[in-house]
């Protein structure tokens, strides 16, 4: 199967590996997928006081275009708010990355990952204007 | 030997996928290259010494495959390769037979070419039950002995899996078939040429072989037809009668040469060559582990060819190790299934679970591998998996101390 060099670039080169404090207010986490069907994704993103996300983070566990979908969604999410975050579609990515048709479902665990992500973000905040206690560990599952 | 440099390129990866197939021997290339020319004559033509020059050819190399599993040469019968082999004698002996029995017995983790022959008797109205094997790969023979019954005709259990490169135990289940007078097929394609194998001891009936899996060409195979007690089959292919009727068509020559010389060079050099496969492997295991933790071989290490291991390297997934692997050639699960993105059939056969299947390589050592190649494959591996476990969110979890099975996971 021949891959475009641009997702040959994000799997050699990924952008954005690591972790941000999940327990961290402006910190929001999605992980979904799961290991028995070979792909998960984990995305974190901090939103700054100014409403931006200002760091983007991602762990990937899957194949090569599983690891560029989620690299580049990391990358295009950085100085967007999370309302315009939120937009980004999965036909974005595949077109971006030209995924082949049986790797479609990587972009759509991508755009999951980042909705899932703005979800457990806005979850804080609401919590936190509530006064609530702090939350339980951020863990979001894709619906 | 010459042949080391025609085979490796340098601007080539290291070839690690053995159990797909095989390179050519350059010895088997020298014996076929008359009979692509010069000796072209057609095997079966009886009227001139072109015809005579080429039948002797095809002559000599069915002794020479003969002489490797333990037959007589009046019991071989060339095919295209295993896949046909495997279908005439599983479907042969089926149609031959149906009106006295019509059972089949097999495993579930046979090649597909033998699942999918025995779906397909399924639907004639044949009767098959498909075993399930133990954790490490092999049959349960007090399963296999409960399951054959008076209306089996036929046992199909592969003699190397093509994936974790586990060996059954031939000559138990060939006691069993003989005892319950039903016949004993093996799909001897990963086995032939790599281990001792012997048709009378075994008591095998009927026993698939492949060229291209043992240095040979491909496009050839080869069908064992025990005689004594005499097997019968229904034909697949009609036509002049050629291979006492069970395969018609004009023999490719130089095909059938180039098996019979793959087949005795193998036989010439498989103790040596065990031997310097097993300790290649030894060193490729031990320098694996030796650096990388959790990492696990699927099926038998001792009841197994020397050429195979089958690894998961837990929380790296199996398709995205072999993209950052570029230099080494290997194979996740079986060529034949690696386009879908199912986890391997054979893994989750022998109970390892959906995740670690998905994190499985298959590595294939063989006759032009060497000890830098193996070296240079450890330290590649070694690289990648510790890379993309610093990416993988499973890794990060398992270190934190999560149990990832109590994580409610959403399948997509």
């Amino acid at each position: 199967m021949a891959y475009s060099e641009k997702l040959i670039d994000h799997y050699e080169n990924p952008r954005n590996i690591g972790a941000l404090d999940k327990n961290a207010e402006d910190v929001g986490t999605g992980l979904v997928g799961a290991p028995a069907c070979g792909d998960v994704m984990k995305l974190q993103i901090k939103v700054g006081p100014d409403g931006l996300i200002e760091d983007a983070k991602f762990k990937t566990f899957g194949c090569g275009s599983a690891i560029a979908s989620s690299s580049l969604v990391t990358e295009w999410v950085k100085g967007k708010t999370i309302d315009e975050a939120e937009t980004i579609k999965n036909t974005d990515i595949a077109k971006h990355l030209a995924l082949p048709p049986v790797k479609i479902h990587c972009s759509v665990l991508a755009e999951d990952a980042i909705k899932a992500a703005i979800a457990d973000y806005r979850a804080k905040t609401l919590k936190k204007d509530e006064c609530a206690p702090e939350g339980q560990e951020a863990v979001a599952a894709a619906k | 030997m010459n042949a080391l440099a025609q085979i490796r390129r340098n601007d080539q990866p290291i070839y690690l996928d053995y159990q797909a197939t095989t390179p050519m021997d350059p010895r088997v290339l020298e014996a076929m290259m008359p009979y692509f020319t010069y000796k072209f004559g057609n095997a079966h033509s009886r009227s001139h010494s072109y015809g005579w020059e080429a039948e002797e050819a095809v002559e000599k190399a069915r002794a020479q495959v003969a002489k490797l599993i333990g037959a007589d040469e009046k019991e071989i019968i060339y095919t295209s390769g295993a896949t046909e082999s495997n279908n005439l004698a599983i479907k042969g002996v089926a149609e031959f037979y149906k009106d006295r029995r019509n059972h089949i017995v097999t495993t579930v983790t046979e090649h597909k070419c033998v699942l999918d022959t025995c779906r397909h008797l399924e639907q004639q109205g044949f009767s098959v039950t498909y075993l399930p094997v133990q954790k490490n790969g092999l049959v349960d023979l007090g399963q296999l002995r409960a399951a054959v019954t008076d209306k089996t005709v036929l046992v199909s259990v592969m003699a190397v899996n093509n994936e974790i490169g586990v060996i059954q135990p031939l000559a138990e289940i060939g006691k069993i078939c003989r005892e319950k007078g039903a016949f004993f097929h093996t799909d001897a394609a990963q086995a032939a040429g790599k281990i001792p194998l012997d048709v009378n001891a075994m008591n095998i009936d009927l026993m698939s072989i492949s060229g291209h899996k043992i240095y040979g060409p491909k496009g050839i195979g080869a069908l064992y037809v025990r005689r004594k007690p005499r097997v019968r089959l229904v034909a697949l292919i009609n036509g002049g009668g050629q291979e006492r009727g069970f395969r018609s068509g004009t023999l490719p020559t130089p095909l059938c040469v180039g098996l019979g010389e793959a087949a005795e060079v193998c036989m010439k050099e498989m103790d040596a060559e065990a031997k310097r496969l097993t300790k290649l492997r030894d060193r490729m295991l031990k320098g694996l582990q030796a650096k990388l933790p959790e990492i696990y071989v699927n099926g038998d290490l001792d009841h197994r060819i020397p050429g195979n291991l089958n690894i998961s390297f837990a929380y790296v997934e199996g398709e995205s190790l072999m993209m950052g692997i570029k230099s080494l050639s290997v194979s996740s699960g079986s060529a034949c299934t690696s386009a879908s993105l199912e986890p391997s059939y054979v893994l989750r056969a022998l109970g390892v679970d959906e995740e670690l299947a998905h994190t499985s390589l298959r590595i294939g050592l063989g006759r032009f591998t060497t000890e830098q190649e193996v070296d240079t494959a450890v330290d590649e591996l070694v690289r990648h998996v510790t890379k993309l476990r610093q990416m993988s969110p499973l890794w990060e979890m398992a270190q934190e101390g999560i149990d990832l099975k109590s994580i409610e996971w959403a399948a997509h």
